[in-house]
């Protein structure tokens, strides 16, 4: 549950106000604060964030495999808001799909696909939702904790 | 044209009605690229209808490869993400680390972290100027820039031994002390840079072609700017200051008195401008450095993560015990992740670095400022003619190393 420190944040109160599903932890380390969130309300909860507390840019998206946990894998959404100067990241766990953020940041659409090529996880409703920076035709999702990093399998395209 | 003498890379595609489509690859290889990076333009004569950049060429796995290595062995790998600024990435990694760590950096460290990445943002800027004038014909420009640019090589050649891949800023401090004589290089470029910008600005601000052909070209609105993840000059062009050495100092840059260069229009010729105001910043805060350049260590105190120094380690036997310990197994990282954001020369590099209490990182992200820019480009170009999108993507100054990590 939050903490009373965290329900001061005027931020966080009003996204629990608008949300109360929304939030399910949250955690300040480092002068960082991280929100976990329930998955099926990260859409609302990005839009509630960028329309009504101000946070402009969607720095980054990128996950982090948990395995063997179930569900494996994190997914880290880091906000900024320019005008208020504050950072804020949004955690989730999911273990193969989740709604797509590009309807609220544009700027999602390049890393939902890597997160998508890297770890596997599916976006629904991406507009474009292919590989990025492995080929087309790879195998397997290289960022996945269980892919091993040396003596896997030859690139270029030689078929063993 | 007959399609006998098109070469393979170029289609045409006769729609019914009177309108004809090629579809034409830009890059992988091709010099406006500056780098490997492929871009699909949708022609409409010469006008390009839709653009589709195809990245991954330079994917070299460094995530993964983050996770398999010690933590101190990953500063090899942050220079290797952004060639041009290699010491901004190894300062955003180690800034990272030494939070989890909770160490204390000493003044002087900190000071010559400032420093050097503001002679990286010089050197990478040059390198800006010289590639990005020269996609556009003027060939002297990319000779000057170099000239310079080799100055400040000279001087990371110096300090770490190498003048690419440097690995300068390691966990707790600098790799080793400076040598004697540095700061004299130093002085030396900063007596004589200015005169340098002076004579670029001369060669460029009043060139009738670098005018027509930057002046209002790469203009979309600053809110789909944002949107879509632009940082760094580009943005700082549109009119909005954004920049991580103002908004959250890190490496006492709040001690010192610089400004952020911004612009109102927001077109390559802005972002051309803003850079080269960004050059006298930096040489402005490289000057403070050097006046105020505390005395003192410039390796933290931590016997458990810094290395101890050679002589040390020849006449106490705790110090050999720790360097063999960092050694070969590596430093233990509470567990914790944090984001660090630094400003590198294109923008919010932000390295997410999660640990699980190993020795190894669990995770670390580069949140690098060429992905995001480049993200962009379609929307910069689009319904522009094909020899904007070479301007456009100068201004964007990125760096396919960065992007595809």
């Amino acid at each position: 549950m939050l903490s009373e420190a965290l329900l001061a944040n005027e931020t966080i109160a009003g996204l629990v106000a608008a949300h109360p599903a929304a939030v399910v932890d949250g955690t300040t380390r480092f002068d960082e604060i991280t929100l976990t969130i329930e998955p099926a309300e990260i859409i609302a909860t990005l839009a509630y964030l960028k329309y009504h507390q101000g946070f402009e840019r969607l720095s980054t998206v990128t996950a982090v495999d948990r395995y063997p946990l179930d569900p494996r894998f994190e997914l880290v959404y880091h906000l900024q808001s320019i005008a208020r100067n504050l950072r804020l990241r949004l955690r989730t766990s999911v273990a193969t799909e989740i709604a797509s953020a590009t309807i609220v940041y544009a700027g999602a659409d390049w890393y939902e696909r890597e997160v998508f090529d890297l770890f596997g996880v599916v976006f629904t409703g991406h507009p474009n939702l292919k590989r990025i920076m492995m080929p087309d035709d790879w195998e397997g999702h290289p960022l996945r904790r269980d892919f091993p990093t040396h003596g896997f399998k030859y690139s270029y395209g030689e078929q063993q | 044209m007959s399609e006998t003498i098109l070469s393979p890379a170029v289609h045409l595609e006769s729609e019914a009605g009177t309108t004809r489509r090629m579809t034409l690859n830009m890059g992988p290889q091709h010099p406006s690229t500056h780098g490997v990076l492929r871009v699909v333009l949708e022609l409409d004569g010469e006008f390009i209808e839709k653009a589709r950049p195809e990245i991954g060429y330079l994917h070299t796995g460094i995530e993964k490869q983050c996770e398999a290595l010690n933590w101190q062995q990953v500063i090899t790998l942050t220079d290797r993400v952004d060639y041009l600024a290699n010491l901004s990435n190894n300062l955003c990694y180690s800034l990272a680390v030494e939070k989890l760590l909770g160490l204390e950096i000493p003044p002087k460290a900190q000071w010559m972290r400032v420093l050097l990445a503001e002679l990286t943002r010089i050197g990478s800027h040059l390198v800006w100027l010289g590639t990005h004038a020269l996609d556009m014909g003027a060939m002297t420009m990319f000779f000057l820039t170099f000239r310079e640019r080799e100055e400040l090589l000279r001087l990371f050649e110096m300090l770490s031994g190498q003048r690419l891949m440097t690995s300068y800023i390691r966990i707790g401090g600098l790799a080793l002390d400076p040598p004697r004589g540095w700061e004299k290089l130093v002085r030396a470029f900063l007596a004589d840079f200015p005169s340098k910008i002076d004579e670029y600005e001369t060669l460029l601000n009043n060139n009738p072609i670098w005018l027509r052909r930057t002046k209002g070209i790469g203009v979309i609105p600053v809110e789909q700017m944002l949107d879509i993840g632009i940082t760094g000059p580009v943005i700082r062009a549109a009119g909005i200051p954004l920049d991580a050495r103002k908004m959250t100092p890190y490496s006492s840059y709040e001690k010192f008195d610089f400004a952020v260069p911004t612009s109102t229009d927001n077109d390559v010729y802005a972002r051309y401008a803003v850079r080269v105001a960004e050059m006298r910043e930096s040489l402005k805060i490289v000057q403070q450095a050097m006046d105020g350049m505390p005395e003192g260590p410039t390796r933290a105190d931590a016997h458990r993560v810094v290395l101890p120094e050679r002589e040390k380690m020849k006449t106490q036997m705790e110090a050999l015990i720790y360097h063999f310990k960092i050694v070969t197994e590596g430093i233990a990282v509470p567990e914790g992740e944090v984001f660090q954001v630094v400003e590198s020369p294109r923008g919010e590099l932000g390295y997410y670095v999660v640990s699980d209490g190993t020795a190894k990182p669990l995770r670390v992200h580069m949140r690098t400022p060429s992905f995001g820019n480049l993200q962009g480009l379609p929307r910069l170009i689009e319904k522009r003619q094909i020899a904007d999108a070479i301007a456009v993507m100068g201004s964007l100054d990125f760096v396919l190393g960065d992007c595809d990590r």
